[in-house]
């Protein structure tokens, strides 16, 4: 039978599995929306951006773990893609631009809606095609796709000329879908040394990230610590790794880390640094970072061992894999004098929540949100205060239950990844925690909210200011606050009705608490706008450079 | 003077390569001093040949250049190539 080029991807992509696509159409991706106009297995999401489409894809991805598409035209279409793969990139999210190009002969004429989608997509792909017969579709999507989840993800781009979408294919038997790939043999010595390093050790401390989601192993990293009792930090990628109330949970580290966390690391004399990748955001001042311990570092991707701190022993392969050998070499060991130590810590250096009791306040809301919302709640953030503080104060319990912008901090991300996420896991609620900020950089996506009708609330907490600049220039600038606080106000909760959305304002409540209940009880999107002040700042914070021991704030005065 | 290398690199022919192989070098502000490329036999695969300054960063390099799905092969010729002694007779 004969099949377009556009009606092949749309069948590579149903032989794939995927069920969702967001993007937008234009001249030169029409023929593949003509194609998925077909399609009874694929739904379209529209959205009112591309890069909405983009992070749309990321909520989906980092929710199930599987690679989510989106799609966008040529030119413009392509370049609104590139924040959300950038981002996708940093955090290894495993997502498929596929994006229309002009005629192959029209490539390189200053065509109309032309842009060199793959010049500019080279440097945050893990991989790009540009695609230059309609042959090569076959391979090029079961690629993208096994590229996406083998090793580290990444997010993979494919430009599709249009003359190719529209060309003709005589085809018998398809290819098969793209599958994650084999990973490389684990070297026994390796494992061996590691858990040699790990018995000896008697101040140990895990520090788990992203690539423990990833890989799936969230239960292999939290029997290797019960096993040798040793306390885990987390990074912000790593989140829900380790329940929060767990006794050997310490937290997130570095910049906006409980004070007691930066101090038992600076204590530790063995650093098993597992699917992280030391960031500085995480490290603080590299040579000043766990300066008495050895380092164990555990990654799949062999560029990341050494790139930033020297390991003393490195292992290369699927953290699942590693932590699966691991945990029968690591001695049963209670470490009694290191937990009562950094339990000390704990006592006299505690993170502290201002305002906990209260709803209307920055970290109250955020509490009490959790409250409402029970353990199985999918949290998205946009970029900034509210971040952080989520970061610090949610119960997390389970890993893919927290969705944020870590490696390039992308304003703009929460609503639409909220949005992706609720596409992803229909039955459950999730929240998006935002600034007045954040959301302005991609708020018109609250009208693919609306039109999809997805359970998204969105917590906007609002002190008219670029909060966490504001911060830097009141901490690190002699007070000199400029371009960070808004100078006239926005009615949110009008603009948020003009979009369909349900609003709840905290302003016009006595009783913020049972609002809250309602507005999270209630199906469907909805706004809680939630006004804060602009000189809360978040603490503990370690200044941009400095060693992560050289924290602002957060003393406790007890 | 800098001790120099010669990476060679075997890998998929197509016209993003050279790109990929470049800008990795590019964005992270490392000097490629001489570059050489040719086709293998039927063109399927061409070798890139990189004359490099020897810095710390090299290692990082070397991981980075195997890391790329166009990349199939990663050699590393410390003691330099001799694809290079011949192009410099044309710079003489």
């Amino acid at each position: 039978m004969k099949f377009s080029g556009a009606e092949i991807i749309i069948k590579l992509l149903e032989r794939q599995g995927v069920k969702t696509i967001a993007g937008i159409p234009g001249g030169a991706n029409l023929p593949m929306y003509d194609a998925l106009s077909q399609s009874d297995a694929i739904k379209h999401v529209l959205t009112r951006h591309e890069q909405g489409a983009g992070f749309i894809a990321q909520g989906m991805a980092r929710v199930t773990g599987k690679p989510a598409v989106f799609f966008a035209t040529s030119g413009p279409g392509a370049t609104n893609t590139l924040t959300a793969i950038a981002d996708a990139k940093l955090d290894s999210i495993p997502i498929i631009c596929i994006t229309g190009q002009v005629p192959q002969s029209m490539i390189g004429t200053d065509a109309f809606q032309e842009v060199d989608t793959y010049g500019l997509t080279v440097p945050i792909t893990k991989h790009n095609y540009l695609v230059r017969s309609v042959e090569e579709l076959l391979e090029v999507i079961p690629n993208a796709f096994r590229i996406a989840i083998s090793g580290r993800p990444g997010p993979v781009v494919v430009d599709v000329p249009k003359d190719v979408q529209m060309a003709m294919l005589e085809i018998d038997e398809w290819p098969e879908p793209g599958k994650r790939g084999a990973g490389s043999e684990l070297i026994s010595v390796e494992i061996e040394r590691a858990a040699t390093m790990i018995n000896n050790a008697e101040k140990p401390i895990f520090y788990f990230g992203g690539g423990i989601t990833q890989s799936g192993s969230a239960v292999d990293a939290l029997a290797a610590a019960e096993k040798g009792s040793i306390p885990s930090t987390l990074t912000l990628m790593g989140l829900g790794v380790i329940p929060n109330d767990h006794p050997l949970n310490l937290g997130m580290l570095g910049m906006h880390a409980a004070r007691y966390t930066n101090m038992a690391l600076e204590e530790c004399d063995l650093l098993i640094a597992v699917g992280v990748r030391f960031d500085d955001r995480a490290t603080g001042k590299v040579p000043e970072f766990c300066p008495n311990a050895k380092i164990v570092h555990i990654d799949i991707d062999p560029s990341e061992l050494d790139k930033i701190k020297t390991s003393t022993a490195s292992v290369t392969g699927d953290v699942s894999d590693i932590l699966k050998a691991l945990l029968p070499m690591i001695e049963q060991n209670d470490r009694s004098q290191w937990l009562s130590r950094v339990d000390t810590l704990k006592q006299e250096n505690p993170m502290l929540i201002p305002g906990a009791d209260d709803p209307a306040t920055p970290y109250g809301v955020i509490l009490k949100v959790a409250e409402l919302a029970g353990e199985d709640a999918i949290v998205a953030t946009d970029v900034g205060q509210h971040q952080m503080r989520t970061a610090q104060a949610y119960p997390f319990k389970h890993p893919r239950q927290w969705l944020t912008s870590g490696g390039l901090g992308t304003m703009g991300f929460g609503l639409p990844a909220a949005i992706g996420a609720a596409f992803a896991a229909p039955d459950r609620t999730v929240i998006c925690f935002t600034g007045d900020g954040s959301i302005m950089m991609n708020i018109q996506e609250l009208a693919t909210a609306m039109e999809h009708d997805v359970n998204v609330k969105i917590i906007l907490t609002n002190n008219n200011a670029l909060g966490l600049v504001r911060q830097q220039q009141d901490l690190f600038y002699g007070k000199r606050y400029f371009a960070s606080d808004y100078t006239r106000r926005v009615d949110f909760t009008r603009i948020a009705q003009g979009f369909g959305i349900t609003t709840y304002d905290f302003s016009r409540t006595d009783d913020p608490a049972a609002m809250l209940a309602k507005a999270i009880a209630a199906p469907g999107p909805a706004l809680i706008h939630v006004p804060i002040s602009a000189d809360e700042p978040v603490y503990p914070m370690v200044p941009p450079g400095a060693a992560n021991i050289e924290m602002i704030g957060g003393e406790s005065n007890d | 003077m800098t001790k120099q290398t010669v990476l060679e690199l075997t890998v998929k022919n197509h016209p993003g390569v050279m790109s990929h192989v470049c800008g990795l070098f590019s964005r992270r502000a490392y000097n490629v001093e001489g570059i050489a490329c040719m086709p293998v036999n039927g063109g399927g695969t061409s070798k890139i040949w990189l004359l490099l300054n020897v810095e710390k960063r090299l290692d990082q390099m070397v991981k980075q250049a195997d890391k790329l799905e166009d990349v199939t092969g990663v050699e590393r010729h410390d003691g330099g190539h001799e694809v290079f002694d011949k192009m410099a007779e044309f710079v003489r």
